[in-house]
């Protein structure tokens, strides 16, 4: 098997996109946002319940997609529950920048475990067919802390 | 013919036993599958195995040597010049529309139109008959398992001109309701157009019957030739198609070339679809009268070099023998059939007996879309997505499906290597 292959279907990805984890439609929610990635159809909502202080109390998502798209979800919604809005969305560019190689990332304010677990997705750089499935879960997230319903990756 | 053929029919020979066909000879004449893929400065990627022919084929050498001719030896603008190169040229040109003619059998090559391709070709019917024929509140008839080509223009006079669009449903084998159909066909029903065959379920329509059903109550039709054209044989005559839409690349041909056909009576009756030159008679700022069919359709510079490829094209199929060719494709698909449902956890969509050799599948352990990178890697070439079909996709209830699909080309070792790759997907997938 290829190597670039091995390095996209690590296996942190094939467990996260076979066993995707906090895929539920939670009872409680503040905000959500539809995704939709119109080249392959797939599509995903996120939930998140954002205390007053802006921090990520739960985050959720409900959707079916390839095992990249799934794993990236899944991934997110660990990552992202406990961290702040702007702790978020700085994690959002540092995942751009992982599957992209585009934009900068300020890693200060970053935790390094979270990034190491983040980097497990970064093999889809090497498929640029295959980017959009790994970031839709984090524009959708984006859309849902903007207060925005929908989403498209075009 | 395939179309009158079970989809899985008896066996007494081995795969390879007996078979008039030598596809080993047709594919030399494809030079691009005896490239590999995949490869890396110092080391030989795989040999490429190309089950993505629906999206678009290959191109033999007969085709890519018309299309250097034309550009080298024959070239000039067409219809216009007065010197010895611009009248071969226009010769050239016609000559491939009376190739068209003949291969479609229509009655004269002023049915003959051509369009930058199949989308275009059902835009201008929408466009030119849609203005002309239909009004607010009448009605089109189309399927369920359309592409998309076919669905949106539709809306789009469904929006200008507040048409109804009503759809004739699909089984779970992917066979139309002809019930249903029937009781579509309204009184302000005023055209059904429907694929000859599915790009994704391979599902041959009873075209012939559904248009006499629609003649019955004097509604028109318009056939979605885009794969009907390259797995079957086509005649409008006999089918009394109103309208039969194809595209030159599926059918081993260059780009941007297409075809409409169109019934005499209908196209005298409907106005130019674009402006422009070429399809004017006078012009003058006051009054501009317009060339007869089919140049009133064809406004500008026509793609007259890739109507000679699309010629070639059709005199290369032609010349393999459209009933070889079928044979061979028909059992590419039974062997693909027999083997992929032999791998656990794959679902074929499209059962339909008699269907085109087109192979929609799903895997329970893996998306379409990991099925698909993971395979390429082997050299394994095809189709992962919506197909440009979400209304059939949401019928079936699925976001997306595999498609393996056969050209002349394929050879039953293309099936074994797709087997064979799919085997890494339930290695790496498999619970």
């Amino acid at each position: 098997m290829s190597d670039d292959l091995r390095e996209l279907y690590q296996e942190l990805v094939l467990d996260h996109g076979r066993h995707p984890r906090n895929r539920r439609h939670p009872d409680s929610f503040n905000h959500e946002a539809f995704g939709k990635n119109p080249m392959c159809g797939d599509a995903l909502v996120v939930y998140l319940m954002l205390d007053p202080q802006g921090v990520v109390t739960d985050c959720a998502f409900m959707g079916e997609g390839c095992a990249i798209s799934m794993a990236s979800a899944s991934l997110m919604t660990e990552i992202v529950r406990g961290k702040t809005v702007d702790q978020a969305n700085a994690l959002f560019a540092a995942f751009q920048h992982l599957a992209t190689g585009e934009g900068e990332v300020d890693e200060s304010v970053l935790d390094e475990d979270d990034l190491d677990r983040l980097q497990a997705l970064s093999g889809v750089r090497q498929f640029p067919i295959r980017v959009k499935c790994a970031t839709l879960a984090w524009h959708t997230l984006h859309a849902a802390m903007q207060g925005e319903e929908m989403v498209s990756t075009e | 013919m395939v179309a009158a053929q079970p989809l899985l029919k008896e066996r007494t020979d081995a795969p390879h036993a007996a078979a008039p066909y030598d596809v080993e000879a047709v594919r030399r004449e494809f030079p691009i599958l005896g490239r590999t893929v995949h490869d890396r400065p110092g080391r030989t990627g795989k040999p490429l195995t190309f089950l993505d022919s629906a999206a678009s084929a290959q191109k033999p050498r007969q085709v890519m040597d018309a299309v250097r001719h034309a550009y080298e030896a024959e070239y000039a603008n067409v219809h216009r010049g007065l010197h010895w190169l611009s009248m071969r040229a226009t010769d050239r040109y016609e000559a491939a529309r009376e190739t068209v003619r003949a291969f479609l059998n229509a009655k004269a090559t002023s049915e003959i139109v051509f369009t930058k391709g199949a989308t275009e070709a059902i835009n201008l019917v929408a466009n030119s008959f849609g203005r002309t024929f239909l009004q607010e509140g009448d009605e089109v008839v189309l399927s369920e398992m359309e592409h998309h080509a076919n669905i949106v223009p539709w809306q789009l006079l469904r929006e200008s001109h507040g048409i109804v669009i009503k759809v004739v449903p699909v089984d779970d084998d992917g066979r139309l309701d002809l019930d249903a159909y029937q009781a579509l066909l309204g009184p302000r029903t005023k055209l059904v157009a429907v694929t000859h065959c599915s790009n994704v379920l391979g599902t041959v329509n009873p075209v012939k019957s559904m248009i006499a059903m629609a003649h019955e109550r004097d509604i028109a039709v318009l056939l979605d030739g885009s794969q009907g054209a390259v797995h079957l044989p086509v005649d409008v005559r006999d089918l009394d198609a109103d309208f039969y839409v194809f595209t030159g690349h599926k059918l081993y041909g260059p780009t941007g070339i297409g075809v409409l056909y169109g019934k005499r009576h209908w196209l005298d009756r409907m106005p130019p679809y674009q402006g422009g030159g070429e399809m004017i008679h006078t012009v003058s700022f006051e009054r501009t009268t317009f060339a007869e069919t089919p140049a009133k359709f064809e406004a500008g510079t026509p793609p007259f070099v890739q109507a000679i490829g699309l010629a070639a094209a059709i005199d290369y199929v032609s010349g393999l023998g459209r009933e070889a060719v079928a044979a061979h494709e028909h059992d590419l698909l039974v062997y693909a059939t027999e083997k992929l449902e032999a791998i656990p956890g794959v679902t074929i969509l499209g059962r339909v007996p008699g269907k085109a050799a087109i192979v929609s599948f799903t895997m329970d352990c893996a998306h379409p879309h990991d099925i698909g990178t993971i395979i390429d890697f082997e050299g394994v070439a095809i189709r992962a997505g919506h197909h440009c079909a979400q209304p059939l996709m949401e019928r079936f209830g699925v976001a997306a499906t595999a498609r393996a699909s056969f050209g002349l080309y394929n050879t039953l070792g293309d099936v074994d290597r797709l087997v064979a790759a799919l085997e890494t997907v339930r290695e790496m997938f498999g619970r």
